[in-house]
């Protein structure tokens, strides 16, 4: 279960992104935040960001048109 | 003393003030904040309006022939002729922002507040402010006047350097 869930299901690059960005800073760190999204370019966008900003990508679901991706918090 | 190009810096030269060509400087500039990169946009010429505290941006169909808007099911494009007849213009841009809207893509004002609030510095382009007779106290708040050495001198530190 994560810490937050975050729901961005219905808005487009770059929201999905930018909301992530700013709840994972109100989080303590290590911990986890799940993303809601419907927005196919999430998936290779949460990758990219994930690797530039070390903040880690758990995992990366679909399930139908909604994608999940689990990100942890940079400690 | 010029410090070595930092490959998270990022520059922007802002050009373009259509409703269109809006989108790519603050779409690349709020995610690149968001991935912990130093932003600065440089608006000259007509991308200028971008800072205006009241945003009046439209597009139009005109020279424009890549513009083929999705229509039932089919992309269509516009004659220019078209173009020439009172509202139609005005038509286009409030079918691009119903377009917009309808499909969760972020508002112009909204971006622009992101990147105000992300730190991506706004720097005016002071030669064309003057030469376009614009007031520093007609746009956003936090707006730098710069020259085009202030510009040079931001890109020589930044990894990407993008012209829109």
């Amino acid at each position: 279960m994560a810490d937050r869930t975050l729901d961005v299901k219905g808005l487009n690059c770059p929201l999905p992104i930018l909301r992530a960005r700013k709840a994972l800073a109100t989080l303590p760190p290590g911990a986890t935040l799940e993303v809601l999204a419907t927005d196919p370019g999430a998936v290779r966008d949460f990758e990219a960001f994930a690797r530039t900003t070390g903040h880690a990508l758990l995992e990366s679901t679909r399930d139908g048109p909604v994608f999940r991706f689990l990100l942890r918090n940079r400690t | 003393m010029v410090e070595p190009s930092d490959a998270r810096r990022m520059s922007i030269i802002v050009t373009k003030g259509t409703l269109d060509w809006a989108y790519p400087p603050f779409v690349l500039s709020t995610t690149a904040a968001a991935m912990g990169f130093e932003v600065a946009l440089f608006f000259t010429f007509y991308g200028l309006p971008l800072l205006l505290r009241d945003l009046d941006l439209a597009m139009s169909p005109l020279g424009n022939p890549a513009m083929k808007m999705p229509t039932a099911g089919a992309h269509l494009g516009m004659p220019n002729l078209l173009s020439m007849v009172p509202g139609v213009d005005a038509a286009a841009t409030a079918m691009m922002k119903r377009l917009m809207k309808r499909k969760g893509v972020a508002s112009i004002p909204e971006l622009r507040a992101l990147a105000v609030e992300s730190g991506v510095r706004m720097i005016a382009c002071q030669m064309t402010m003057d030469l376009f007779d614009y007031r520093l106290e007609d746009m956003i708040e936090g707006v730098e006047l710069g020259g085009a050495a202030t510009y040079i001198e931001v890109a020589a530190q930044s990894g990407i350097n993008l012209f829109v």
